[in-house]
């Protein structure tokens, strides 16, 4: 009996001044350092290259090179063209990708998989390759125009490739995954209950997608969006393939600036210009979404 | 496989009816079939004499609480109460405006109608989802396990304050819940289910008295059960053998025995805490099992006194005895076990429902 109540008093929990940190975050100086490298990598590889760039911008110590790009209309008119052809990029892939991730959400699992591996399948493979596709899909004699042709839509080969409509479509299917995801995300993070929930309140299918589903899904629909519009700003692959010179973009404007022309501080001012419309896009973006109030309160 | 199978249950207008049972049960299924969300395979659901079992959720005219409330986040309190009334279009704004206004009073959160659910803590969060529910003026309302997610103690408000608003409205609410309290408090009646079938369907205090299973006796309340065998049942008059020396004259009442005993079937007999009385061994009579105390514990308003039959170490009972302030019996003092005979309850000895 005394041997058992001693083993229990050396067996006693006791707890004094109890404290503790939340078990969540790692307090402040173990975060500074595991974020240091993270940080000394974006200004070795990212902010001094593009302030550099910034200065080479304004070599010479004058404004001559953004006077070049305002008052040649040319430059402003692929200025403007990119900005169009990333808009419509963005809202084609909006239109195209939503209702594929709503199926990706709402199929059962064997068919989701299917969809999932139709858009991550080509995620996964070369821009570069994707955009060679599209050039045998669109060239002169490329599979579209046999087609047409053997279908006798057309007599001769159309021009497809080297157009505006060519870059779009290439671009949207390219980027449409950077849409799909985000949104497919938002869509399965929705509780059943809230479409279940419209529903026994009265609203039919249709009015409970409209009323619950999709402003519910707005924060990856934002995502998505602005994902794809950025990319799309400064996309040089797919635009230098399937483009012709009538629809050239700022990437490729830029990548003839340094590659051919050899003029450095004209490129490095034509960048400036592209980082600072997707800057400005991107804030325009921000705080379109954080104008509504009762999504900020869900996300 | 089946989720629910052949339920049957009249619900009268204006009643509170509880489905309860362990998880997995059905209880839900039943629930989301009834608003509309599954389609039985067979059978028929019929709401004030109109046929809905083919019949879109929307139209149905059911309120719904939802178990974590699914409030929608992206609009107000009072844009979530006016939701069903805009869905329906009828009313015009100012009406749904004082429609909303008389609801949020109700459930006595008039100040709350621009602030968004998850500025809401989780009871107010509960009393809007009621409110939305009941702002169409449905006949039925639903609640799948609506206070599963708040504290006991604010739990306990929950259930008077639901008590209050269905009374007051005369509502017929059809109540799921896995909590027999919550069930027994609030309900007219309530309905056990077990694997998808209804166990028996009564007010809480026919449930409690004359259960009609061994499931349903073992899931409302304590219960003690022993087995034993019946030698002779006739005329009302049931003998059962606890174990060789112990013998159960059964004159009368309980459920109904006849139909269960047969001579020489085995059975389980059962009998609540405080039904059973202890007095010091040889203070009993012949009636009385001679047995040992094997533990006493105070649980606040009672005793719980454990006693191991003396011929059936095995078979212990749990009995409740008032507490008087002194502790009425200790560990190995030897008692006589007294049965209230009228509420022994006799079942077949057959496998149990999986609880």
């Amino acid at each position: 009996m005394t041997n058992f109540i001693s083993r229990s008093r050396s067996h006693r929990l006791s707890f004094r001044r109890l404290s503790s940190y939340s078990a969540r975050f790692y307090s402040l100086s173990t975060s500074i350092v595991l974020a240091t490298p993270l940080i000394a990598a974006l200004a070795i590889g990212f902010l001094y290259p593009v302030l550099k760039l910034f200065a080479l911008s304004f070599s010479g110590g004058t404004l001559a090179y953004y006077r070049r790009i305002v008052a040649e209309p040319l430059h402003l008119a692929v200025l403007t063209g990119t900005v169009q052809v990333a808009l419509v990029v963005t809202v084609a892939s909006l239109l195209l990708g939503f209702p594929v991730a709503y199926l990706m959400a709402r199929l059962s699992k064997g068919p989701a998989t299917v969809v999932a591996a139709c858009v991550f399948i080509p995620l996964w493979t070369s821009v570069l390759i994707r955009s060679y596709a599209w050039v045998t899909l669109l060239q002169r004699n490329g599979i579209i125009n046999e087609l047409l042709i053997d279908t006798g839509v057309t007599d001769g080969p159309l021009k497809l490739i080297y157009t505006q409509s060519a870059v779009i479509l290439a671009m949207t299917h390219v980027l449409m995954p950077f849409m799909i995801l985000p949104i497919y995300s938002a869509l399965r993070a929705l509780p059943a209950d809230y479409v279940r929930a419209a529903r026994n309140l009265g609203a039919g299918s249709l009015r409970a997608f409209v009323a619950v589903t999709l402003p519910l899904s707005l924060p990856g629909v934002f995502a998505g969006s602005v994902m794809c519009f950025v990319l799309a700003l400064g996309f040089y692959i797919t635009p230098a393939l399937v483009g012709g010179p009538g629809s050239m973009l700022m990437a490729t404007l830029i990548g003839q600036q340094t590659t051919v022309l050899l003029d450095w501080p004209f490129a490095a001012a034509l960048s400036t210009v592209l980082l600072a419309v997707t800057l400005l896009f991107v804030l325009l973006f921000r705080r379109t979404l954080s104008l509504s109030k009762g999504l900020n309160s869900v996300y | 496989m089946f989720a629910v199978r052949e339920l049957s249950l009249d619900i009268a207008a204006g009643e509170f009816v509880s489905l309860l049972g362990p998880s997995g049960s059905g209880k839900t299924t039943v629930l989301t079939m009834v608003a509309g969300f599954d389609a039985p395979s067979v059978g028929r659901i019929v709401i004030g004499g109109r046929d809905v079992t083919r019949l879109a959720p929307n139209h149905r005219n059911i309120g719904m609480v939802f178990q974590k409330y699914a409030l929608f986040p992206h609009l107000t309190i009072r844009q979530n109460i006016a939701f069903p009334l805009k869905m329906r279009g009828k009313s015009q704004k100012a009406a749904t405006s004082r429609r909303v206004d008389e609801m949020l009073e109700l459930i006595q959160l008039s100040g709350y109608a621009e602030r968004y659910p998850n500025q809401l803590s989780g009871g107010q969060q509960q009393r809007v989802a009621v409110a939305r529910a009941l702002a169409f003026e449905p006949p039925v309302l639903l609640m799948d396990e609506p206070l599963g997610a708040l504290d006991k103690k604010l739990r306990e408000v929950m259930q008077f304050e639901i008590k209050r608003l269905q009374e007051r409205l005369g509502v017929t609410v059809v109540y799921v819940t896995h909590d027999q309290d919550e069930a027994l408090t609030m309900s007219d009646r309530v309905a056990i289910m077990c694997n998808g079938r209804l166990m028996q369907c009564g007010t809480p205090a026919e449930l409690y008295r004359q259960p009609s299973s061994e499931f349903v006796a073992d899931f409302i309340g304590r219960m003690n059960f022993i087995d034993g065998d019946c030698l002779d049942s006739k005329g009302g008059k049931t003998i059962v053998r606890l174990s060789e020396g112990s013998v159960l004259n059964l004159r009368s009442v309980g459920n109904d025995r006849d139909c269960r005993c047969a001579p020489g079937k085995a059975l389980r007999v059962a009998i609540r805490p405080e039904r059973i009385r202890l007095v010091r061994r040889g203070q009993g009579g012949a009636e009385a099992f001679p047995g040992v105390v094997d533990a006493s514990v105070f649980v606040g308003s009672t005793y719980i006194v454990v006693v191991r039959l003396a011929d059936r170490p095995e078979a212990s009972l749990h009995v409740q005895i008032a507490a008087d302030g002194f502790i009425p019996f200790q560990r190995n003092d030897n008692v006589d076990v007294l049965l209230d005979e009228e509420a022994v309850h006799v079942f077949p000895l057959v496998e149990r429902c999986a609880a």
